[in-house]
């Protein structure tokens, strides 16, 4: 099943980028870690009367599984450590990572297990899991869509919609929308 | 005896009265908040504080606009005869720099949100988003608008708090009708 999924993936892309004719299906499979380099884990607020505000996560780190046979099987673990938000305003990021918001000083990091891998294209797969931060957990669903493939490397695009209020982080609402709207490129190197 | 809205050539009608207390409980209420909120350790709370204290700016604004356009058409009673002559010519005075920092205190305050570079929206109450002056954001805008605001603030408790010992010493000392016409309205009657 999963070899038919990255099978069709891997044909895709080829259409797409014939770089990635060199790929072995086989390849694709394996133990994957997340890389800093060539990722990137982005978030957008939505703000009442328009706009809203755009921040990301320097450090973070992570592993992807790919299961060669039963792509349900696959696992996806993310932690993110909050300390390292940035959104280009130092009096805001200061305010995230205090207890109004992230509490980093006392949970410093924010946890992602996958619980369930759900193919929903060609490409494409729904991502089930546990996401825990401040203490709270609840589960979550990202939008995972293969972006690109290299012999020892992977990447994907994944959106995904949280809602802070589950997390004990809902300061500023409605001013500033209760969902997190997640943006990430997650490159993994084999190994 | 029924009250009447309007002044009387001799007391405060209750619209005025009213209007004064209420924006003077909410004066002193917004000093308090506003000292309180920028020092409160909690950065939540703090936050919360600064929304509430905004949200209660623009009520107050409405107040005062409402108060000025009624104190155009109603004419206050004047002094009391025994009032002496420095004071007949003073008191208007202090009486209008009481209202111009009505005015200047919270449109300082919406000018400090419209130029902050926190670019935090404004929804008094929650009940809608009020739009910002159309003023530039920058560090030194809000640094500016800051000050001002918080100047403004301490020479309008100052201005309040002489404006309290005036009615008391009328009240206590010259023991007229001063302080007790904008606490007791004026009747239909008279």
């Amino acid at each position: 099943m999963h070899a038919r999924i990255l099978g069709l993936a891997v044909a895709a892309a080829c259409l797409a980028m014939p770089v990635y004719a060199a790929v072995v299906l086989g390849d694709a499979a394996g133990s994957y870690t997340i890389s800093q380099a060539g990722s990137s884990v982005r978030f957008t607020i939505g703000k009442a009367g328009g706009g809203g505000f755009d921040g990301a996560f320097a450090r973070f780190k992570g592993t992807i599984r790919i299961d060669n046979n039963d792509v349900g099987r696959s696992k996806v673990d993310l932690t993110i450590y909050p300390e390292s938000v940035g959104t280009g305003q130092g009096r805001i990021d200061a305010f995230l990572r205090s207890d109004a918001v992230f509490d980093a000083a006392n949970s410093p990091e924010i946890q992602f297990r996958s619980t369930s891998v759900a193919r929903t294209g060609d490409t494409t797969a729904l991502v089930t899991g546990r996401l825990t931060a401040r203490g709270k957990t609840s589960t979550e669903k990202f939008t995972a869509e293969l972006d690109g493939l290299k012999a020892g490397t992977i990447r994907f695009h994944v959106t995904g919609k949280v809602l802070r209020s589950r997390y004990g982080m809902d300061v500023g609402t409605p001013l500033y929308s209760n969902v997190v709207d997640f943006d990430m490129t997650l490159t993994g190197r084999r190994g | 005896m029924q009250t009447s809205i309007t002044n009387t050539p001799t007391r405060y009608g209750w619209a005025m009265i009213l209007l004064h207390w209420l924006i003077g409980i909410l004066f002193i209420g917004q000093f308090a908040l506003g000292f309180v909120m920028v020092r409160i350790e909690s950065q939540r709370a703090a936050f919360e504080l600064i929304q509430l204290h905004k949200s209660f700016g623009f009520l107050l604004l409405g107040l005062i606009i409402l108060r000025i356009a009624w104190r155009l058409g109603n004419k206050p009673p004047p002094l009391p005869s025994r009032v002496a002559a420095l004071e007949r010519r003073t008191a208007p005075l202090a009486h209008l720099a009481l209202y111009a920092f009505q005015v200047a205190l919270p449109l300082s305050g919406w000018a400090l949100v419209s130029v902050s570079t926190l670019e935090i929206p404004t929804m008094p109450f929650n009940l809608f988003v009020m739009p910002n002056l159309p003023l530039a954001e920058s560090d030194a805008a809000e640094s500016f608008w800051a000050s001002a605001h918080w100047y403004l603030a301490y020479a309008g408790i100052a201005l309040a708090a002489l404006h309290v010992a005036a009615a008391l010493r009328h009240h206590f000392l010259l023991r007229d009708s001063v302080l007790t016409r904008m606490i007791t309205p004026s009747s239909a009657g008279e």
